[in-house]
Order: structure tokens, then C-alpha cells, then sequence
């Protein structure tokens, strides 16, 4: 596996930057750049890298929707969010998005991780081959009522491609392209699955929409060994621990504390925070971030764990 | 023995201080040792304050207890605070947002303070140290 790439990391509900906000960025572009020189674009670099990242960037507002490059020609994604519309475009524009194959592994049907499926353009190609895996009984029954009148105007008859679907059986790890994948179930209303996939020596895990119920030590156990050694963990971060468990207890959200303290104990070496509240504007996930990397630095063990937070476009190399 | 748990009467108030980390290994001792503490306090609906100087680190699953406590007591309108936190601990409050939850001071004569006249005045007047 060589590279993990971001096309939607908002939890619940796409959002998007308002007129306010960007002029927001830019005022703060041009206070930065007050009494500096502006005159080549190595300057305006560099005064954009003097910017945090919620001044100069965004987190973004696409839902669940991760692409892992395996290295091979089969393209592998987690979860049918509104994020992967543009990971659809932006594979349709390699090799003119003919003859491809997709396997898309589902962490659940819920509608924020499905409502990409519609807008997804490599599905209308003929020619091209749409796996897609999940543990849920009613995992197919979902993707089609989604587009069944009166929700959408088309169903499932004008996609092109060969749509296929897998079962998946938890625990049970799969061959699929080269890689192996294994679920696990997840504490969430309706059930989720976390994924595991492991390939050349490199281990990505997938975990969102995932509770932590921490009176249970053998939950925690469980999911130490899930994410044990991994090179990175995507953990489902959309709440403080505090929310978490009193005021949203049982939402099936977990914390930052929470994926700390489960990839310490996993030995993991990069934890990246996914699944943003969408209330959460850039700065205060900017703070989520750095209130995390400081809660690692004090709780440090033998290993350091790297703390990254997702956003829209974001590639994590492994 | 990960953790240790001295408490004393002051007035109409218990002070209890857990000496330790308090963390998957310790935090059922914890609990055990809290829930008698709040069982009392809501009975009388007197005051049940953590005196957090001992305690070194706290992991989700103590915060946890803690949350447990908070909620029992409430319902009873007893008040429950937990005051001077190593700068660590004050951290993990912090960033895992108890710090907005939970009665939270700086010192254990500011907790006092909130909790009844008769138990500031009879915390003073023991010279404010000495826990049994």
C-alpha cells in the first residue's frame, strides 16, 4: 500500500464554507501579508506558510469517503459519502474511467456514508466493475431504496457498470486484490464495521462511526488488537471525551482521548482524526488538533504516536 | 495497589484524596472507592470534594467514573468538586472539556469555600493540611 487520500472526512452532514468565511481567510491572508514583500509568488508562498491551517486551508465539508492506493491498478475506498462524487471525477480522468474496478468497503448504510453512490460517475460507464463489500444484511436493499422514487429520480437501472455486492464475514479476513481485509463490528446504532487492510508490510484501519463504551475493558481489548502495529489508524475523533459520554452517549461517536489512549496501547504509529463534527468550524478543528498532539506529548510512552487531523484532499504516505 | 484513598469528615463536607494514576489498571478501585462517598453525600446532600494534588494522570475510563459521580449527585443536588489538579491533570480536564462539566478549583480552601461556611471555617481552623 503505498498512500492513503482524503476525499470526504465530515461526520453526519456535508457542510461548506460561507461567503463570511472565506472572506474571513482572505482578510487574515492580507493582515499576514501587511509590510511584506508581495512581489513574487515565492513571497506569497511563503507568507501562506506562516498561516495556520485554518487560515490558509479547510478542513472541508464532503462525508466519509477514503481512498487507500494499493500500488495496483484496482482502486480501493472506504465508504459512499458525498466525498466520493469528486473521487469519482478524479478517477474518471485516468485512462477515460473505462474498464476500471472499484472495491468499496462499507463501515455502514447509514445516509451520510451512502449518498455518494448516486452521483458517482465510474457506476454509469459500462465496462467498468463496482464491488462493493460490507457486513450488513441489508446493504444492498439500502443503496437501492436510496435512489427509489419519490428520493431520487433515477434507481439502480441506469448505472452502467457491473455493480456486484460481497458479504463480508467479521473476523474473517478476505483476499481482495492483493490485499487482506478484515472487518470488525463496531458499537453504533444499526451496527458498523471497522476495517482492517494489510499489504506489503503496511497496515491501514479504518474505524468510524464507532463507540467506545469504556467501563468495558474487553471492548477496549478487542480493539487494541484490531489496530495492533498499524501505520495508521482513521478513528472516528467528532466528539470530546466529556460529550461523548454523557450528553451524546449512545450517538455511536467516539473522542480524541479515546484514539489516543486505544493507539497507545495498539502501538500504532499514526492516528488520524476523521469524522468531524459539522459544527466544528476550521479553527476549532485546528484546536481539536493541537489539544491532541499535546495530550500524546504528555502521555507518551515508548513510542510517539503522529496525530494528524483529515481534510478534504489530504495524503497520507505509507 | 495502584491507588490510595484518604478521606476525612469537615463539617458537613467529605474530603476525599486519591494518591496515584488513576487508569484502566486502577479506575474500578476508583469507582468502589467513590461510590460509598457519593452514597453518603447524596444522603445528606452534603458536599463530596476530590482533592486531585496525589493524582498524576486520569485516562478516559476515570473520567469516566468521575462523570458517574457528577450525575449521581446532581439528581441529588449534592455538590460534588474536584479541585487542585497537577498541571497534567489540569491538561487532560481540559482537553477532554470536564474542565466545563464538572466544579472544578484551584485550591482546596476555594472548594471549601463553596461548600458551606461551617466547612471552610472548620477546614481553616485545622491549619488547611493534614490528611489522615
Amino acid at each position: 500500500m503505498k498512500s492513503v487520500r482524503f476525499w470526504g472526512t465530515r461526520g453526519s452532514l456535508p457542510v461548506a464554507l460561507t461567503a463570511r468565511d472565506v472572506r474571513e481567510k482572505l482578510l487574515g491572508a492580507l493582515r499576514a501579508a501587511r509590510g511584506r514583500a508581495i512581489a513574487s509568488e515565492s513571497d506569497l508562498e511563503a507568507i501562506l506558510a506562516g498561516l495556520p491551517f485554518a487560515a490558509a486551508g479547510t478542513y472541508g465539508g464532503h462525508t466519509s469517503c477514503v481512498q487507500i492506493d494499493t500500488g495496483g491498478p484496482e482502486f480501493f475506498v472506504c465508504d459512499m459519502g458525498s466525498g466520493l462524487r469528486p473521487f469519482g471525477q478524479a478517477a474518471t480522468a485516468r485512462r477515460n474511467g473505462i474498464g476500471q474496478t472499484f472495491h468499496i468497503f462499507m463501515s455502514h448504510v447509514h445516509w451520510d456514508h451512502i449518498m455518494g453512490l448516486p452521483f458517482f460517475v465510474p457506476a454509469f460507464i459500462p465496462g467498468n466493475r463496482v464491488v462493493i463489500y460490507g457486513s450488513h444484511e441489508e446493504l444492498e436493499a439500502a443503496l437501492r431504496r436510496q435512489q427509489d422514487k419519490p428520493s431520487f429520480p433515477v434507481d439502480f437501472s441506469i448505472f452502467g457498470a457491473k455493480l456486484e455486492f460481497v458479504h463480508l464475514e467479521p473476523g474473517r479476513t478476505r483476499e481482495v486484490a492483493g490485499v487482506a481485509v478484515t472487518s470488525m463490528l463496531q458499537r453504533h446504532a444499526g451496527d458498523s464495521y471497522g476495517y482492517r487492510f494489510e499489504a506489503q508490510g503496511k497496515v491501514v484501519v479504518y474505524s468510524t462511526d464507532s463507540e467506545h463504551p469504556l467501563a468495558q475493558a474487553e471492548h477496549a481489548e478487542r480493539f487494541v488488537r484490531f489496530f495492533h502495529d498499524a501505520d495508521l489508524v482513521i478513528f472516528d475523533a467528532m466528539y470530546s471525551l466529556a460529550d461523548a459520554i454523557s450528553v451524546k452517549a449512545d450517538w455511536g461517536h467516539s473522542s480524541n482521548i479515546v484514539g489516543v489512549e486505544l493507539c497507545q496501547m495498539a502501538e500504532v504509529r499514526h492516528l488520524c482524526l476523521f469524522h468531524h463534527e459539522p459544527v466544528f468550524d476550521d479553527a476549532a478543528i485546528d484546536a481539536v488538533l493541537a489539544e491532541t498532539r499535546r495530550l500524546e506529548e504528555i502521555t507518551r510512552g515508548a513510542r510517539p504516536l503522529h496525530i494528524s487531523a483529515a481534510f478534504d484532499g489530504m495524503e497520507i504516505a505509507l | 495497589m495502584h491507588l490510595q484513598i484518604a478521606t476525612r469528615q469537615v463539617a458537613d463536607a467529605v474530603i476525599a484524596m486519591p494518591v496515584g494514576r488513576i487508569d484502566h489498571r486502577s479506575a474500578a478501585e476508583f469507582e468502589a472507592a467513590l461510590t460509598p462517598l457519593v452514597a453518603a453525600a447524596v444522603a445528606t446532600k452534603g458536599a463530596l470534594v476530590l482533592d486531585f494534588s496525589g493524582v498524576e494522570y486520569i485516562s478516559s475510563v476515570g473520567l469516566r467514573v468521575l462523570m458517574i459521580a457528577a450525575k449521581k449527585m446532581r439528581e441529588r443536588e449534592a455538590p460534588l468538586l474536584v479541585t487542585a489538579l497537577q498541571s497534567v491533570v489540569a491538561e487532560i480536564f481540559a482537553i477532554s472539556r470536564f474542565d466545563r462539566i464538572l466544579t472544578v478549583t484551584a485550591t482546596l480552601d476555594d472548594a471549601m469555600a463553596l461548600c458551606s461556611p461551617a466547612a471552610l471555617a472548620q477546614y481553616r481552623s485545622a491549619g488547611a493540611s493534614g490528611m489522615p
